[in-house]
Parts: structure tokens; sequence; C-alpha cells
């Protein structure tokens, strides 16, 4: 299998503080993927890493089997949307496009020129005066312009309204079926996420909580839900992701690759979301090897 | 040509969405053999979805033998659905009616009611959805 990132023992350091400390990662490539992740653990840090604007403080990252800053090749393997979609204010549109072409070799003019027209946008006009949308667009056509393999975005919709988001999801899924390169974004919204992404990295403090096929881990995570009972208690093929108690009840998010058969349960499927949020709010710590203590919630 | 929808908040896969959605129109009689389906690229443009849930979707209706993909021209309707039985439906409405009644005369409650439906229904469409 091909990767589109590769991490081990990736560490980034700012004066004493570790943005990114120990991150492993395999990224299998040609698909499109969701990183997400609690403010602070180390997305945007990561992404950089992966487009060569950060060196390593320690271990080794590579995209698409190579390291991020081998030389302009590589460079133009890879497209980078940075948060919030940055273009140059005073520059018009058209200009946007000469610059493009001129710093990449592999610069496809007629994409970018189609593109657009095709977003009715008026060449002559300045990017500053652009609306967020448009401006987000605009970042999208210079980063597949160049043809990149890869197209890596941070938080390409964050501050964009529901309208603009749709549009800029449906331009990147359009781009995507056309060209069938790897994407990989970061994003808060996991229902967007849900939508266009057939592969999720769960992130916290540096360490990958989970990731897999999408739809994989939709089939394979259950909400079970009866009377109180504790976790030792569910068979060995089921990994508690959550667990919750009342002096009566108990909930668990429990992952298993087999149906939950026991009629004692109630069981219910989990969105992404639940997904996301149990993963994110589990304690940072792989190596446990016996069952989480109970925690009495309500 | 039919138009997909989505229903983000029915935890139905989206993939099985699309495929469900084909299989009705072709119950109601608005896909028909040599129709053709909206390609990946029109899908996932209205939908902003991934397109690899399209051509799974595709590929399922394909396995069924309900669609065949013709290389550079798009997927297309080979055979049609037949309609459902209105008799069968009517008759099992009738036995499922039945069913509640005696239910709610044994004294169970709605939500009973609803949990057992769930159960039983999940344990027979367990190998289906997953």
């Amino acid at each position: 299998m091909s990767f589109v990132i590769e991490a081990s023992g990736l560490g980034k350091q700012y004066g004493r503080r570790w943005a990114l400390r120990d991150c492993a990662l395999a990224i299998p490539a040609g698909r499109v993927v969701g990183l997400v992740g609690p403010n602070g653990a180390g997305k945007t840090t990561l992404l950089h890493l992966a487009v060569g604007l950060l060196a390593p403080t320690s271990g080794s990252i590579r995209v698409l089997g190579a390291s991020p800053a081998d030389g302009p090749a590589q460079l133009g393997r890879v497209g980078f949307v940075a948060q919030d979609t940055p273009v140059y204010t005073r520059l018009s549109v058209a200009r946007h496009l000469r610059m493009g072409a001129w710093l990449n070799p592999g610069w496809d003019r007629e994409i970018a020129e189609s593109r657009i027209e095709q977003l009715g946008l008026d060449p002559r006009q300045r990017a500053g005066t652009l609306s967020g949308g448009q401006r987000a667009q605009l970042a999208l056509t210079l980063a597949i312009a160049k043809r990149p393999e890869c197209l890596i975005l941070d938080e390409p919709v964050a501050s964009l309204d529901p309208l603009a988001r749709r549009d800029f999801l449906s331009s990147l899924m359009e781009i995507v079926a056309a060209q069938g390169l790897s994407v990989v974004l970061t994003s808060h919204l996991v229902a967007d996420l849900e939508r266009v992404c057939d592969y999720l990295v769960v992130l916290v403090a540096s360490k990958v909580q989970v990731a897999g096929e999408v739809s994989e881990l939709l089939s394979s995570h259950h909400r079970l839900s009866g009377a109180r009972r504790d976790a030792s208690s569910l068979p060995a093929n089921q990994e508690v992701i959550e667990e919750s108690h009342t002096d009566r009840q108990s909930t668990f998010l429990v992952r298993t690759s087999d149906p939950v058969h026991d009629p004692a349960w109630t069981v219910r499927p989990v969105t992404l979301d639940d997904l996301v949020i149990a993963y994110m709010s589990r304690p940072a710590n792989p190596e446990r090897t016996h069952r989480p203590q109970l925690k009495v919630t309500s | 040509m039919i138009e997909f929808q989505l229903d983000t908040g029915s935890g139905v896969a989206t993939y099985l969405q699309l495929v469900q959605q084909v299989h009705q129109a072709l119950q109601l009689g608005l896909l028909e053999p040599g129709d053709q389906l909206p390609t990946a690229q029109q899908v996932v443009a209205k939908l902003a979805i991934n397109p690899n849930t399209v051509l799974k979707a595709y590929r399922d209706l394909e396995r069924e033998g309900l669609v065949r993909p013709r290389p550079g021209q798009g997927t297309f309707i080979t055979r049609s659905l037949p309609r459902t039985d209105p008799a069968a439906q009517t008759r099992f409405l009738g036995s499922m009616t039945d069913w509640l009644r005696s239910a709610r005369a044994a004294g169970l409650g709605p939500d009973e009611i609803e949990a057992i439906y769930r159960t039983a229904f999940r344990s027979c469409f367990a190998e289906g959805v997953a």
C-alpha cells in the first residue's frame, strides 16, 4: 500500500514547548482523509511539516514516499491551502493565476482559467475584495492548477457560511472525481467530514486515537445501553471506548467487528460525531492493559 | 435522469441512500431500462459527497444486476424492478396492526413496543445493513 503521509517519532518543538511529539501515522493514498482533533492537538503543525514549511525537531515524515523538502519536484506534487485560505489582497485574480503559472512548472492554465470562469469571478478584481467563499475558491484553484498528486487543506471551510462551505466542498469533490488525487483536510465540522471523507484520523495530543475507513469505523462501533453493569462483564471482543453509568443504567460505546446479540442491550448505531467525541474525550493512554475504572457521571 | 437527495439525519449510510433511491425510482417506474444515472461527478457536484461513495453505490447496483457501466458514457439501467404488490402490502399492514393491538392489550406501552420492534427488525436484517 502506498501512503500519502507516513510519520514516525515525529516531533516539533518551539522553545521548550512541543507542538507535536512522538507522532506515528500511516495514511493511505487515494483517499479523502479527514483529520480531526481538539485545538492544540498538533494538526496544523503536522500539516506544515507535511508540506515542508516546518522541519521536524525529531523523527521523520514522508509525503507520497518522499521527504517534504526534497526539492522543487516534491513541492510540485503537493498542493497546500493554508488556514483561512490566504491570498494576496492587493493582487487581482488574473495576477494570482499569472503568478501560479510563473512559480509552478506543471501549471495547468486551462484548469485554472476554466475554474475562474465557472465560479463567475472577474479576473480583474482584487483578491482583497472577494467574499470569503470566493477567496477560498481562488486558493483552491491555485492549489489544484499545479496538478498535485496530493492536496492538503488546513481548516478550509471554518470561516465560510453554510452555502459557501457547501460550494467549496462540492468543488473539492468534483476535483477528486475528475483528477483522483489524495486529499487530507482538517475540520471541526464533523458533519462535513462525514459527507466528503472516506478515511478518518482522530489526533489527540499528538497521538492517533483512531484511524480507518469511515464506513468500517461506523459499522464497527455501537452504543449499548441497558441495566447497570461493569465494563469488565463485557465480552473480550468489545473494546470500550466510552462509558457512563447512573445508579441503574449503563451506556457503553464499544468497538467490535462482531454483531452484538446480547438481548439485555439496546443497541444503537453511532454517528461519526459520537465517534469523534468519544475518542477525543478518551484518556490519551494507549498502553492501557486493563479495563478503565467505572465512573459515575450523573 | 433522476436527482439524488441526501437525508443526513437518517443514520442510513450515504451509499445505501443512493442505492435505495434507485430502487424506489425503479419501483415507481421513474427509471426504466436504458435510462442513464447521473455521473459520479454530477452527483458529487450536487451533494458534496465523496465520489467513492457514489461509485460504491453504483457497484452495488451493478452487482444486483440493475445497472451496467458503459465505458466513456456512464452508468445505465439494465433491468426494471417489479412494482411492490399492493395486496402483499395490505396483508402485512393488517397483521402488523393486529400484532400492535395485542401488544397494547397485554399492557405494553408505545416505547416498549417500539423497542421490541427495533430489536426484532435488527436481528432480522442484521447481515444486510451492518
